[in-house]
Protein backbone atom coordinates (compact mmCIF):
# COMPACT_ATOMS: atom_id res chain seq x y z
CA UNK A 1 0.00 0.00 0.00
CA UNK A 2 2.70 2.50 0.54
CA UNK A 3 4.78 1.99 -2.71
CA UNK A 4 0.99 3.13 -3.90
CA UNK A 5 0.48 5.98 -1.67
CA UNK A 6 4.00 7.06 -2.36
CA UNK A 7 3.77 6.76 -6.49
CA UNK A 8 0.30 8.46 -6.60
CA UNK A 9 1.94 11.89 -4.26
CA UNK A 10 4.48 12.07 -7.41
CA UNK A 11 2.19 11.05 -9.98
CA UNK A 12 -0.02 14.47 -8.46
CA UNK A 13 2.68 16.76 -7.79
CA UNK A 14 3.76 15.87 -11.41
CA UNK A 15 0.57 16.47 -13.18
CA UNK A 16 0.15 19.34 -10.83
CA UNK A 17 3.27 20.69 -12.33
CA UNK A 18 3.46 19.50 -16.01
CA UNK A 19 0.14 21.15 -16.54
CA UNK A 20 1.29 24.37 -15.53
CA UNK A 21 4.70 24.12 -17.28
CA UNK A 22 3.46 24.19 -21.02
CA UNK A 23 2.53 27.78 -20.18
CA UNK A 24 6.02 28.28 -18.87
CA UNK A 25 7.05 26.40 -22.17
CA UNK A 26 5.20 28.39 -24.55
CA UNK A 27 5.75 31.90 -22.96
CA UNK A 28 9.40 31.57 -22.77
CA UNK A 29 9.25 32.07 -19.18
CA UNK A 30 11.12 28.60 -17.14
CA UNK A 31 13.11 30.54 -15.13
CA UNK A 32 9.78 32.37 -13.47
CA UNK A 33 8.70 28.49 -12.16
CA UNK A 34 12.22 28.11 -11.14
CA UNK A 35 12.31 31.62 -9.26
CA UNK A 36 8.94 30.96 -7.25
CA UNK A 37 9.89 27.47 -6.35
CA UNK A 38 12.81 29.20 -4.59
CA UNK A 39 11.36 32.57 -3.23
CA UNK A 40 8.56 31.32 -1.93
CA UNK A 41 10.38 30.30 1.51
CA UNK A 42 10.26 33.04 3.14
CA UNK A 43 6.43 33.40 3.02
CA UNK A 44 6.63 29.69 4.64
CA UNK A 45 9.02 30.74 7.52
CA UNK A 46 6.60 34.04 7.78
CA UNK A 47 3.23 32.05 7.93
CA UNK A 48 4.93 29.62 10.41
CA UNK A 49 5.73 33.01 12.56
CA UNK A 50 2.70 34.43 12.68
CA UNK A 51 0.71 31.49 13.19
CA UNK A 52 3.05 29.53 15.07
CA UNK A 53 1.85 25.88 13.78
CA UNK A 54 2.59 24.02 10.48
CA UNK A 55 -0.81 24.12 9.53
CA UNK A 56 -0.78 23.54 5.82
CA UNK A 57 -3.74 26.53 5.35
CA UNK A 58 -1.56 29.67 6.41
CA UNK A 59 1.61 28.32 4.87
CA UNK A 60 -0.06 28.13 1.30
CA UNK A 61 -1.34 31.64 1.82
CA UNK A 62 1.83 32.92 2.73
CA UNK A 63 3.44 31.41 -0.33
CA UNK A 64 1.32 32.18 -2.36
CA UNK A 65 1.72 35.86 -2.02
CA UNK A 66 5.22 35.58 -1.74
CA UNK A 67 5.04 34.18 -5.67
CA UNK A 68 3.07 37.02 -6.83
CA UNK A 69 5.62 39.45 -5.17
CA UNK A 70 7.95 37.74 -6.80
CA UNK A 71 6.33 38.09 -10.01
CA UNK A 72 5.25 41.55 -9.15
CA UNK A 73 9.30 42.46 -8.70
CA UNK A 74 10.42 40.84 -11.79
CA UNK A 75 8.01 42.68 -13.83
CA UNK A 76 8.76 45.75 -11.99
CA UNK A 77 12.52 45.82 -12.78
CA UNK A 78 12.32 44.83 -16.29
CA UNK A 79 10.00 47.50 -17.29
CA UNK A 80 12.65 49.54 -15.36
CA UNK A 81 15.36 48.66 -17.77
CA UNK A 82 16.59 46.07 -16.21
CA UNK A 83 17.81 42.48 -17.88
CA UNK A 84 15.26 39.81 -18.05
CA UNK A 85 17.36 37.20 -16.77
CA UNK A 86 19.54 39.28 -14.06
CA UNK A 87 15.59 40.38 -12.90
CA UNK A 88 14.47 37.16 -12.23
CA UNK A 89 17.90 36.27 -10.54
CA UNK A 90 18.21 39.35 -8.41
CA UNK A 91 14.81 38.63 -7.20
CA UNK A 92 14.69 35.40 -6.29
CA UNK A 93 18.52 34.94 -4.98
CA UNK A 94 16.90 37.61 -2.32
CA UNK A 95 14.17 36.42 -1.25
CA UNK A 96 15.32 33.14 -0.63
CA UNK A 97 18.36 34.43 0.94
CA UNK A 98 15.76 36.10 3.29
CA UNK A 99 14.27 32.90 4.00
CA UNK A 100 17.35 31.77 5.14
CA UNK A 101 18.10 34.52 7.21
CA UNK A 102 14.59 34.04 8.65
CA UNK A 103 14.71 30.27 9.30
CA UNK A 104 18.44 31.28 11.10
CA UNK A 105 17.34 34.08 12.97
CA UNK A 106 14.44 32.26 14.67
CA UNK A 107 15.30 28.62 14.67
CA UNK A 108 16.04 28.46 18.28
CA UNK A 109 12.06 29.62 19.55
CA UNK A 110 10.71 27.71 16.86
CA UNK A 111 10.98 24.06 15.65
CA UNK A 112 11.82 24.72 11.73
CA UNK A 113 14.15 22.25 9.70
CA UNK A 114 15.30 23.95 6.37
CA UNK A 115 16.29 20.27 5.50
CA UNK A 116 12.89 19.67 5.33
CA UNK A 117 11.29 22.75 3.69
CA UNK A 118 13.56 21.90 0.82
CA UNK A 119 14.10 18.68 0.68
CA UNK A 120 10.73 17.03 2.09
CA UNK A 121 11.36 13.05 1.52
CA UNK A 122 8.33 11.93 -0.50
CA UNK A 123 9.60 8.29 0.89
CA UNK A 124 7.82 9.39 4.73
CA UNK A 125 4.39 10.48 2.71
CA UNK A 126 2.12 7.89 3.58
CA UNK A 127 2.94 7.87 7.46
CA UNK A 128 1.94 11.61 7.63
CA UNK A 129 -2.20 10.36 7.28
CA UNK A 130 -5.26 12.74 7.37
CA UNK A 131 -8.16 11.59 10.08
CA UNK A 132 -11.56 12.75 8.99
CA UNK A 133 -14.61 12.51 11.32
CA UNK A 134 -12.48 9.45 12.80
CA UNK A 135 -12.18 7.74 9.48
CA UNK A 136 -8.32 7.16 8.38
CA UNK A 137 -8.54 9.37 4.91
CA UNK A 138 -5.13 8.04 3.44
CA UNK A 139 -1.91 10.26 3.80
CA UNK A 140 -2.50 14.19 4.16
CA UNK A 141 -0.17 14.94 0.78
CA UNK A 142 -2.47 13.07 -1.48
CA UNK A 143 -5.35 15.55 -0.11
CA UNK A 144 -3.48 18.74 -0.57
CA UNK A 145 -1.70 17.90 -3.46
CA UNK A 146 -4.63 16.26 -5.19
CA UNK A 147 -7.15 19.01 -4.52
CA UNK A 148 -4.19 21.12 -6.18
CA UNK A 149 -4.36 18.84 -9.07
CA UNK A 150 -7.71 19.00 -9.49
CA UNK A 151 -7.94 23.00 -9.23
CA UNK A 152 -5.11 23.50 -11.51
CA UNK A 153 -7.27 21.28 -14.34
CA UNK A 154 -10.60 22.99 -13.34
CA UNK A 155 -9.32 26.47 -14.05
CA UNK A 156 -6.75 25.89 -17.28
CA UNK A 157 -10.28 24.21 -18.31
CA UNK A 158 -12.71 26.70 -17.86
CA UNK A 159 -10.52 29.15 -19.13
CA UNK A 160 -8.14 27.55 -21.61
CA UNK A 161 -9.01 29.83 -24.30
CA UNK A 162 -7.93 32.67 -22.93
CA UNK A 163 -4.82 31.15 -21.18
CA UNK A 164 -3.97 30.32 -24.70
CA UNK A 165 -4.52 33.59 -26.38
CA UNK A 166 -2.91 35.55 -23.53
CA UNK A 167 0.24 33.22 -24.16
CA UNK A 168 0.18 33.38 -28.20
CA UNK A 169 -1.01 37.16 -28.33
CA UNK A 170 -1.40 38.98 -25.80
CA UNK A 171 -2.02 41.91 -27.59
CA UNK A 172 -4.90 40.43 -29.25
CA UNK A 173 -5.88 39.70 -26.31
CA UNK A 174 -5.90 42.79 -24.79
CA UNK A 175 -7.33 44.54 -27.54
CA UNK A 176 -10.18 42.02 -26.96
CA UNK A 177 -10.77 42.94 -23.57
CA UNK A 178 -9.61 39.86 -22.16
CA UNK A 179 -7.62 41.26 -18.61
CA UNK A 180 -3.94 40.07 -20.12
CA UNK A 181 -2.15 40.57 -16.32
CA UNK A 182 -5.13 38.96 -14.37
CA UNK A 183 -4.47 35.99 -16.42
CA UNK A 184 -0.85 36.41 -15.80
CA UNK A 185 -1.33 36.29 -12.03
CA UNK A 186 -3.81 33.48 -11.96
CA UNK A 187 -0.94 31.46 -13.59
CA UNK A 188 1.75 32.44 -11.28
CA UNK A 189 -0.63 32.13 -8.30
CA UNK A 190 -0.95 28.83 -9.21
CA UNK A 191 2.63 27.95 -9.67
CA UNK A 192 2.98 29.29 -6.25
CA UNK A 193 0.14 27.11 -4.51
CA UNK A 194 1.18 23.99 -6.84
CA UNK A 195 5.02 24.45 -5.42
CA UNK A 196 4.29 24.98 -1.61
CA UNK A 197 1.81 22.36 -1.97
CA UNK A 198 4.30 19.98 -3.51
CA UNK A 199 7.34 21.28 -1.71
CA UNK A 200 6.38 19.73 1.91
CA UNK A 201 5.79 16.94 1.12
CA UNK A 202 8.11 15.68 -2.27
CA UNK A 203 10.99 18.76 -1.80
CA UNK A 204 11.82 21.37 -4.23
CA UNK A 205 14.22 19.52 -6.44
CA UNK A 206 10.86 17.13 -7.72
CA UNK A 207 8.60 20.38 -8.16
CA UNK A 208 11.12 22.39 -9.90
CA UNK A 209 12.10 19.00 -12.35
CA UNK A 210 8.31 18.27 -12.99
CA UNK A 211 7.38 22.15 -13.62
CA UNK A 212 9.44 22.07 -16.65
CA UNK A 213 10.92 18.91 -18.03
CA UNK A 214 7.80 16.94 -18.72
CA UNK A 215 6.36 20.53 -20.55
CA UNK A 216 9.85 20.59 -22.68
CA UNK A 217 9.25 16.74 -23.67
CA UNK A 218 5.93 17.45 -24.29
CA UNK A 219 6.45 20.83 -27.00
CA UNK A 220 9.08 17.87 -28.38
CA UNK A 221 5.82 15.61 -29.06
CA UNK A 222 2.63 17.94 -29.84
CA UNK A 223 1.75 20.15 -32.47
CA UNK A 224 -1.11 21.68 -30.53
CA UNK A 225 -1.10 23.20 -27.10
CA UNK A 226 -4.30 21.01 -25.26
CA UNK A 227 -2.47 17.82 -26.89
CA UNK A 228 0.56 19.35 -25.54
CA UNK A 229 -0.98 19.46 -21.97
CA UNK A 230 -2.58 15.96 -22.01
CA UNK A 231 1.35 14.60 -23.33
CA UNK A 232 2.79 16.63 -20.55
CA UNK A 233 0.74 15.23 -18.07
CA UNK A 234 1.18 11.90 -19.33
CA UNK A 235 5.00 12.18 -19.46
CA UNK A 236 4.64 13.51 -15.57
CA UNK A 237 2.93 10.71 -14.28
CA UNK A 238 5.23 7.57 -16.06
CA UNK A 239 8.03 9.49 -14.99
CA UNK A 240 6.78 8.95 -11.45
CA UNK A 241 6.05 6.01 -11.42
CA UNK A 242 9.69 4.81 -13.89
CA UNK A 243 10.99 6.93 -11.18
CA UNK A 244 9.60 4.85 -8.40
CA UNK A 245 10.42 1.69 -9.34
CA UNK A 246 14.07 2.48 -10.29
CA UNK A 247 14.45 4.17 -6.94
CA UNK A 248 13.49 0.89 -5.70
CA UNK A 249 15.83 -0.97 -7.36
CA UNK A 250 18.75 1.60 -6.96
CA UNK A 251 18.18 2.40 -3.41
CA UNK A 252 18.23 5.91 -4.34
CA UNK A 253 16.14 8.61 -3.80
CA UNK A 254 13.03 8.33 -5.11
CA UNK A 255 12.23 12.56 -6.27
CA UNK A 256 15.35 12.11 -7.51
CA UNK A 257 14.80 9.25 -9.62
CA UNK A 258 11.46 10.26 -10.32
CA UNK A 259 13.05 13.74 -11.94
CA UNK A 260 15.89 11.54 -13.59
CA UNK A 261 13.42 9.45 -15.31
CA UNK A 262 11.80 12.40 -16.62
CA UNK A 263 14.94 13.52 -17.42
CA UNK A 264 15.73 10.29 -19.58
CA UNK A 265 12.10 10.98 -21.49
CA UNK A 266 13.20 13.85 -22.60
CA UNK A 267 16.32 12.74 -24.01
CA UNK A 268 14.30 9.64 -25.64
CA UNK A 269 11.86 12.86 -27.52
CA UNK A 270 14.92 14.76 -28.26
CA UNK A 271 16.89 12.25 -30.04
CA UNK A 272 13.44 10.24 -31.61
CA UNK A 273 10.42 12.61 -32.06
CA UNK A 274 9.06 11.95 -35.13
CA UNK A 275 8.91 16.29 -35.78
CA UNK A 276 11.68 17.87 -34.02
CA UNK A 277 13.70 14.53 -33.00
CA UNK A 278 17.41 15.17 -33.74
CA UNK A 279 17.52 11.18 -35.57
CA UNK A 280 14.55 12.10 -37.52
CA UNK A 281 16.00 15.36 -38.39
CA UNK A 282 18.95 13.72 -39.57
CA UNK A 283 17.14 11.17 -41.45
CA UNK A 284 15.12 13.91 -43.56
CA UNK A 285 17.95 15.55 -44.45
CA UNK A 286 19.53 12.60 -45.58
CA UNK A 287 16.93 11.36 -48.14
CA UNK A 288 16.58 15.12 -49.59
CA UNK A 289 19.98 15.16 -50.18
CA UNK A 290 19.45 11.54 -51.90
CA UNK A 291 16.70 13.10 -53.87
CA UNK A 292 18.54 15.95 -55.02
CA UNK A 293 21.36 13.79 -56.17
CA UNK B 1 -25.45 63.22 -39.11
CA UNK B 2 -22.60 62.59 -39.37
CA UNK B 3 -20.43 60.53 -37.39
CA UNK B 4 -17.03 59.89 -37.66
CA UNK B 5 -15.81 56.32 -38.02
CA UNK B 6 -12.57 56.94 -34.87
CA UNK B 7 -12.27 59.94 -33.49
CA UNK B 8 -9.07 61.18 -31.10
CA UNK B 9 -8.84 63.51 -29.26
CA UNK B 10 -5.13 65.10 -27.87
CA UNK B 11 -3.78 61.69 -27.31
CA UNK B 12 -0.36 61.75 -25.51
CA UNK B 13 1.54 58.94 -25.09
CA UNK B 14 4.77 58.44 -23.50
CA UNK B 15 7.67 55.62 -23.05
CA UNK B 16 9.39 56.45 -19.80
CA UNK B 17 8.05 60.47 -19.30
CA UNK B 18 9.77 60.85 -23.18
CA UNK B 19 6.39 61.70 -25.43
CA UNK B 20 6.75 59.00 -28.57
CA UNK B 21 3.03 60.67 -29.66
CA UNK B 22 2.14 63.74 -28.61
CA UNK B 23 -0.76 65.78 -28.24
CA UNK B 24 -2.30 63.97 -31.36
CA UNK B 25 -5.85 64.66 -32.53
CA UNK B 26 -7.58 63.84 -35.57
CA UNK B 27 -10.84 62.18 -37.00
CA UNK B 28 -11.38 59.77 -39.90
CA UNK B 29 -14.53 59.10 -41.99
CA UNK B 30 -16.57 55.53 -42.35
CA UNK B 31 -15.41 53.52 -45.23
CA UNK B 32 -11.90 54.67 -46.08
CA UNK B 33 -8.96 52.66 -46.32
CA UNK B 34 -6.53 55.16 -44.82
CA UNK B 35 -2.14 54.67 -44.79
CA UNK B 36 -0.36 55.87 -41.69
CA UNK B 37 3.05 56.95 -42.89
CA UNK B 38 5.97 58.68 -41.34
CA UNK B 39 9.87 58.18 -40.60
CA UNK B 40 10.92 55.56 -38.04
CA UNK B 41 10.67 56.18 -34.35
CA UNK B 42 7.36 58.63 -35.73
CA UNK B 43 5.42 56.55 -33.02
CA UNK B 44 3.42 54.95 -35.61
CA UNK B 45 2.87 51.71 -33.88
CA UNK B 46 2.97 53.59 -30.55
CA UNK B 47 -0.30 55.65 -31.85
CA UNK B 48 -2.41 52.32 -32.70
CA UNK B 49 -1.50 50.59 -29.69
CA UNK B 50 -2.22 53.95 -27.53
CA UNK B 51 -5.65 53.75 -29.72
CA UNK B 52 -6.10 49.95 -28.50
CA UNK B 53 -5.20 51.02 -25.07
CA UNK B 54 -2.57 48.59 -25.41
CA UNK B 55 -0.11 50.41 -23.77
CA UNK B 56 -1.04 53.38 -21.22
CA UNK B 57 -1.68 56.75 -22.33
CA UNK B 58 -0.86 59.89 -20.60
CA UNK B 59 -3.99 62.05 -21.72
CA UNK B 60 -6.38 61.70 -24.55
CA UNK B 61 -9.69 60.08 -25.59
CA UNK B 62 -11.16 57.50 -28.22
CA UNK B 63 -14.32 57.11 -29.44
CA UNK B 64 -14.81 55.24 -32.61
CA UNK B 65 -18.82 55.48 -33.87
CA UNK B 66 -19.58 57.98 -31.25
CA UNK B 67 -19.11 55.55 -28.57
CA UNK B 68 -16.00 54.55 -25.94
CA UNK B 69 -13.61 52.53 -27.04
CA UNK B 70 -14.46 50.62 -24.11
CA UNK B 71 -17.94 49.80 -25.68
CA UNK B 72 -16.62 49.43 -28.95
CA UNK B 73 -14.02 46.11 -28.76
CA UNK B 74 -16.54 43.92 -30.32
CA UNK B 75 -16.51 45.90 -33.59
CA UNK B 76 -12.92 46.25 -33.28
CA UNK B 77 -10.56 44.50 -35.43
CA UNK B 78 -6.46 44.19 -35.19
CA UNK B 79 -3.42 43.09 -36.56
CA UNK B 80 -0.26 42.94 -34.82
CA UNK B 81 3.07 43.32 -36.61
CA UNK B 82 3.47 39.61 -37.26
CA UNK B 83 7.19 39.41 -35.17
CA UNK B 84 5.52 40.06 -32.54
CA UNK B 85 4.58 36.46 -31.83
CA UNK B 86 5.81 33.11 -31.64
CA UNK B 87 5.53 31.56 -34.75
CA UNK B 88 6.86 28.17 -32.78
CA UNK B 89 4.07 28.06 -30.50
CA UNK B 90 1.56 24.66 -30.61
CA UNK B 91 -0.95 25.62 -32.80
CA UNK B 92 -2.01 25.11 -36.24
CA UNK B 93 -3.42 28.05 -38.92
CA UNK B 94 -6.99 27.05 -38.40
CA UNK B 95 -6.88 27.73 -34.63
CA UNK B 96 -4.79 31.14 -34.63
CA UNK B 97 -8.01 32.11 -36.81
CA UNK B 98 -10.30 30.86 -34.85
CA UNK B 99 -8.39 33.20 -31.99
CA UNK B 100 -10.46 36.21 -33.73
CA UNK B 101 -13.84 34.97 -32.46
CA UNK B 102 -12.89 34.64 -28.91
CA UNK B 103 -13.58 38.18 -28.05
CA UNK B 104 -17.20 37.82 -29.20
CA UNK B 105 -17.11 34.50 -27.02
CA UNK B 106 -17.34 36.08 -23.26
CA UNK B 107 -15.92 34.45 -20.57
CA UNK B 108 -17.06 30.76 -20.49
CA UNK B 109 -18.10 30.00 -23.75
CA UNK B 110 -15.55 27.33 -25.89
CA UNK B 111 -15.20 27.89 -29.46
CA UNK B 112 -17.07 25.28 -31.31
CA UNK B 113 -18.62 24.27 -34.82
CA UNK B 114 -19.40 27.84 -35.89
CA UNK B 115 -16.78 29.37 -35.25
CA UNK B 116 -15.08 26.71 -36.86
CA UNK B 117 -16.97 27.56 -39.87
CA UNK B 118 -16.08 31.00 -39.90
CA UNK B 119 -13.28 30.64 -39.28
CA UNK B 120 -12.62 28.45 -42.34
CA UNK B 121 -14.64 30.76 -44.75
CA UNK B 122 -11.95 33.41 -43.37
CA UNK B 123 -9.34 31.09 -44.54
CA UNK B 124 -10.88 30.69 -48.16
CA UNK B 125 -11.05 34.49 -48.06
CA UNK B 126 -7.28 34.81 -47.97
CA UNK B 127 -6.85 31.50 -50.18
CA UNK B 128 -5.51 29.80 -47.37
CA UNK B 129 -7.42 26.55 -47.18
CA UNK B 130 -5.71 23.84 -47.36
CA UNK B 131 -3.43 24.97 -44.89
CA UNK B 132 -5.85 24.86 -42.21
CA UNK B 133 -4.39 21.82 -40.16
CA UNK B 134 -0.94 22.76 -40.68
CA UNK B 135 1.61 23.72 -38.29
CA UNK B 136 2.02 27.40 -37.94
CA UNK B 137 5.89 27.21 -37.82
CA UNK B 138 5.50 25.62 -40.96
CA UNK B 139 4.37 28.58 -42.89
CA UNK B 140 6.06 31.06 -45.04
CA UNK B 141 6.04 34.45 -43.84
CA UNK B 142 3.69 35.60 -46.44
CA UNK B 143 1.41 33.18 -45.63
CA UNK B 144 1.54 33.43 -41.65
CA UNK B 145 0.67 37.54 -42.59
CA UNK B 146 -2.26 36.00 -44.64
CA UNK B 147 -3.60 34.02 -41.42
CA UNK B 148 -3.05 37.28 -38.94
CA UNK B 149 -5.48 39.21 -42.04
CA UNK B 150 -8.29 35.99 -41.79
CA UNK B 151 -8.23 36.32 -38.23
CA UNK B 152 -9.31 40.14 -38.30
CA UNK B 153 -11.62 39.13 -40.71
CA UNK B 154 -13.31 36.47 -38.38
CA UNK B 155 -13.14 39.38 -35.79
CA UNK B 156 -15.93 40.68 -38.28
CA UNK B 157 -15.21 44.34 -36.94
CA UNK B 158 -16.00 47.52 -38.41
CA UNK B 159 -12.69 49.22 -38.13
CA UNK B 160 -9.45 47.46 -38.64
CA UNK B 161 -5.85 48.42 -37.31
CA UNK B 162 -3.06 46.94 -39.19
CA UNK B 163 0.05 47.01 -37.54
CA UNK B 164 2.50 46.28 -41.29
CA UNK B 165 0.85 44.30 -42.61
CA UNK B 166 3.39 44.50 -45.92
CA UNK B 167 6.34 43.38 -44.08
CA UNK B 168 8.44 40.24 -45.31
CA UNK B 169 5.52 39.00 -47.41
CA UNK B 170 5.88 38.22 -51.36
CA UNK B 171 4.20 39.75 -54.22
CA UNK B 172 1.41 37.47 -54.33
CA UNK B 173 0.60 38.42 -50.95
CA UNK B 174 0.76 41.57 -50.80
CA UNK B 175 -1.51 41.79 -53.60
CA UNK B 176 -4.06 39.57 -52.18
CA UNK B 177 -3.79 41.37 -48.94
CA UNK B 178 -4.61 44.91 -50.72
CA UNK B 179 -7.39 43.43 -52.80
CA UNK B 180 -9.20 42.11 -49.48
CA UNK B 181 -8.51 45.48 -47.62
CA UNK B 182 -10.21 47.28 -50.81
CA UNK B 183 -12.91 44.87 -50.39
CA UNK B 184 -13.39 45.98 -46.96
CA UNK B 185 -13.55 49.27 -47.73
CA UNK B 186 -16.36 48.60 -50.64
CA UNK B 187 -18.90 47.28 -47.68
CA UNK B 188 -18.28 50.41 -45.65
CA UNK B 189 -15.26 49.38 -43.42
CA UNK B 190 -12.88 51.85 -42.07
CA UNK B 191 -8.84 50.16 -42.16
CA UNK B 192 -6.12 51.83 -40.93
CA UNK B 193 -2.94 50.66 -41.86
CA UNK B 194 0.65 51.35 -40.82
CA UNK B 195 2.77 51.27 -44.06
CA UNK B 196 6.24 52.29 -44.68
CA UNK B 197 6.70 52.24 -48.82
CA UNK B 198 5.85 54.93 -49.68
CA UNK B 199 5.74 54.04 -53.31
CA UNK B 200 2.65 52.40 -52.97
CA UNK B 201 0.52 54.84 -50.87
CA UNK B 202 -0.98 56.77 -54.01
CA UNK B 203 -2.31 53.17 -55.41
CA UNK B 204 -3.17 51.82 -52.20
CA UNK B 205 -4.91 54.49 -49.72
CA UNK B 206 -7.94 56.77 -50.31
CA UNK B 207 -6.75 58.70 -47.08
CA UNK B 208 -3.39 59.36 -46.00
CA UNK B 209 -2.08 60.50 -42.77
CA UNK B 210 1.22 62.10 -42.22
CA UNK B 211 3.09 61.52 -38.68
CA UNK B 212 5.98 62.03 -36.82
CA UNK B 213 5.45 62.46 -33.11
CA UNK B 214 2.35 64.76 -33.99
CA UNK B 215 -0.02 64.57 -36.85
CA UNK B 216 1.36 66.61 -39.57
CA UNK B 217 -1.41 65.83 -41.96
CA UNK B 218 -4.42 63.72 -42.84
CA UNK B 219 -6.73 63.63 -45.20
CA UNK B 220 -7.35 62.67 -48.47
CA UNK B 221 -4.13 61.36 -50.55
CA UNK B 222 -4.48 63.23 -53.25
CA UNK B 223 -4.25 66.40 -51.27
CA UNK B 224 -2.03 65.03 -48.51
CA UNK B 225 0.45 63.46 -50.30
CA UNK B 226 2.86 66.11 -51.99
CA UNK B 227 6.63 66.74 -51.60
CA UNK B 228 6.23 70.01 -49.75
CA UNK B 229 3.96 67.87 -46.75
CA UNK B 230 6.33 64.99 -47.02
CA UNK B 231 9.81 66.76 -46.75
CA UNK B 232 8.05 68.37 -43.48
CA UNK B 233 7.02 65.22 -41.87
CA UNK B 234 10.49 63.33 -43.08
CA UNK B 235 12.23 66.31 -41.69
CA UNK B 236 14.07 67.43 -45.79
CA UNK B 237 15.22 63.80 -45.81
CA UNK B 238 13.77 62.52 -48.76
CA UNK B 239 15.31 62.76 -52.08
CA UNK B 240 12.08 63.38 -54.42
CA UNK B 241 12.32 63.27 -57.94
CA UNK B 242 9.59 64.08 -60.63
CA UNK B 243 8.03 60.89 -62.06
CA UNK B 244 6.01 60.92 -64.55
CA UNK B 245 3.50 57.82 -63.89
CA UNK B 246 3.73 58.08 -59.75
CA UNK B 247 4.20 61.97 -59.60
CA UNK B 248 6.80 60.81 -56.56
CA UNK B 249 10.12 58.47 -56.65
CA UNK B 250 11.41 58.83 -53.26
CA UNK B 251 15.18 57.38 -51.98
Amino acid sequence: MNDFWIILVGALVAGSCSVLGCFLIVRKMTLIGDAISHSVLPGIVLAFLITGTRDSVPMLIGAAALGLLTVFLIQLFQSSGVQSDAAIGIVFTSLFATGIVLVSLYTQQIDFDLEHVLYGEIAYTPWNTMTINGFEAGPKAVWIVGSCFILNLILIFLFFKQFKLVSFDPSLAAAMGIPVLFFHYLLMSLISLTTVAAFDSVGSILVVGMLIIPAATAYLLSDRLSRMILVSIGIGILSSIIGYFSATVLDASISGCMVGAAALLFGLAFLFSPSHGLVSRFLKRRSAMESHS
Amino acid sequence: MYQAALKVENLTIAYHKKPVVEDVSFEVPEGNLIGIIGPNGAGKSTLIKGILELIPKLSGEVTISGSSYKLMRKSIGYVPQRESVDWDFPTNALDVVMMGRYGHLGWLKRPGKAERHKAMECLDKVGMVEYANRQISQLSGGQQQRIFLARALAQEADIYFMDEPFVGVDAATEKAIIQLLMELKEKGKTVLVVHHDLSTVKEYFDWTMLLNKKVMKIGPTKEVFIPEYLQETYGGRLAILSDAQSGLLLK
